[in-house]
């Protein structure tokens, strides 16, 4: 029952991907040349609406389905780590227009070149999980 | 139900993306699609190379339902609720991928010259698409976290971290964006 749950909200993630064109290489383009609102609006909305349901769980001890409290894991304090790895994912990110949820939905979509950027997106994964302790924190 | 074939609006999408996240989360989860990436080489036995892999992948194993999901949403959404695939984006924005080569802006939902068929046996598409991945998914698991789990959950949860990360993925968006291309393209 679960698994479904999950499968339910990927579809709905995956169509709100494709159908908001936040998975289209060209609305990433546009939006690192400041040329549309689109990419901006989903964003600032996603943000705007999620801060406000975030403080609401948090104020009023909102508890989860099955009845277990919810815990926002504060994340570990840092900067190298998320202004380095920030800028890596920039570059790859502007070059292939695509981010790790998008990826999918555009493989289902039927774009089969996109096969390729997730395979090496697991194999940078990979790469970081080797290198990690050599990298600045 | 017309307004479902066409490409939903901005605050529709934003307040979607919202609800899932908040769906996520009643649900005990949190809202970040990169980790799948690490939970799929800890399945394909990273974690005989280093410590970093070693952990129970059975417990995020819902993080693949959601992959899972948004592969057939990306199938529903491109063959069933589109009467027409174009990304009418900015003018200008066209006018200028023209002049860099980009004949398909206007016209497509991806760029033919990166994602069309061809793809697969041209050297340099083969090798952008390729570094552009590696860069994704090594910096991702760098910066912990991507789009989702910064952009949306972390500042969504005041964090600093995901703040500065948000940074970064600008920085390097806007140096690919306006320093890179005119070398690569």
């Amino acid at each position: 029952m679960r698994t479904v749950i999950y499968i339910v909200i990927g579809i709905f993630f995956g169509i709100t991907m494709y159908k908001s064109e936040a998975a289209s290489w060209f609305r990433i383009y546009e939006m690192f040349r400041f040329e549309s609102f689109h990419m901006y609006g989903i964003i600032g909305t996603a943000l705007f609406v999620g801060t406000a349901t975030t403080f609401i769980i948090k104020r009023f001890n909102i508890k989860s389905f099955y009845g277990a409290p919810i815990k926002f894991v504060p994340k570990d304090k840092g900067f190298k780590s998320y202004l380095f790895g920030g800028v890596i994912f920039g570059l790859g990110w502007a070059l292939v227009g695509a981010c790790p949820g998008p990826m999918y939905t555009l493989l289902g979509a039927g774009f089969s070149p996109i096969i390729i950027v997730i395979i090496a997106a697991l194999l940078g994964t990979l790469l970081y999980g080797l290198f990690k302790e050599n990298l600045p924190h | 139900m017309n307004f479902i074939q066409e490409p939903w609006p901005w605050y529709i999408s934003g307040f979607a993306i919202a609800m899932i996240m908040l769906l996520l989360q009643l649900l005990g989860k949190k809202f970040g699609m990169s980790s799948n990436l690490k939970t799929i080489c800890t399945i394909c036995g990273a974690g005989k190379q280093t410590d970093f892999f070693k952990f129970d992948w059975k417990t995020h194993r819902w993080n693949l339902y959601v992959v899972f999901g948004a592969i057939i949403g990306g199938y529903i959404a491109a063959h069933f609720m589109s009467n027409d695939n174009t990304v009418l984006i900015n003018p200008n924005t066209i006018t200028h991928l023209k002049t860099i080569g980009f004949e398909s802006a206007g016209t497509a939902y991806l760029p033919t010259e990166l994602f069309g068929i061809h793809s697969f046996s041209d050297l340099k598409t083969l090798f952008l698409l390729f570094v552009g991945g590696l860069f994704v998914g090594f910096g991702a698991r760098y910066a912990n976290g991507c789009t989702s789990g910064h952009a949306i959950s972390g500042l969504s949860n005041l964090q600093r971290p995901s703040l500065i990360a948000v940074i970064g993925f600008f920085i390097g968006g806007l140096v690919m964006t306006h320093l890179l291309f005119p070398l690569i393209f």
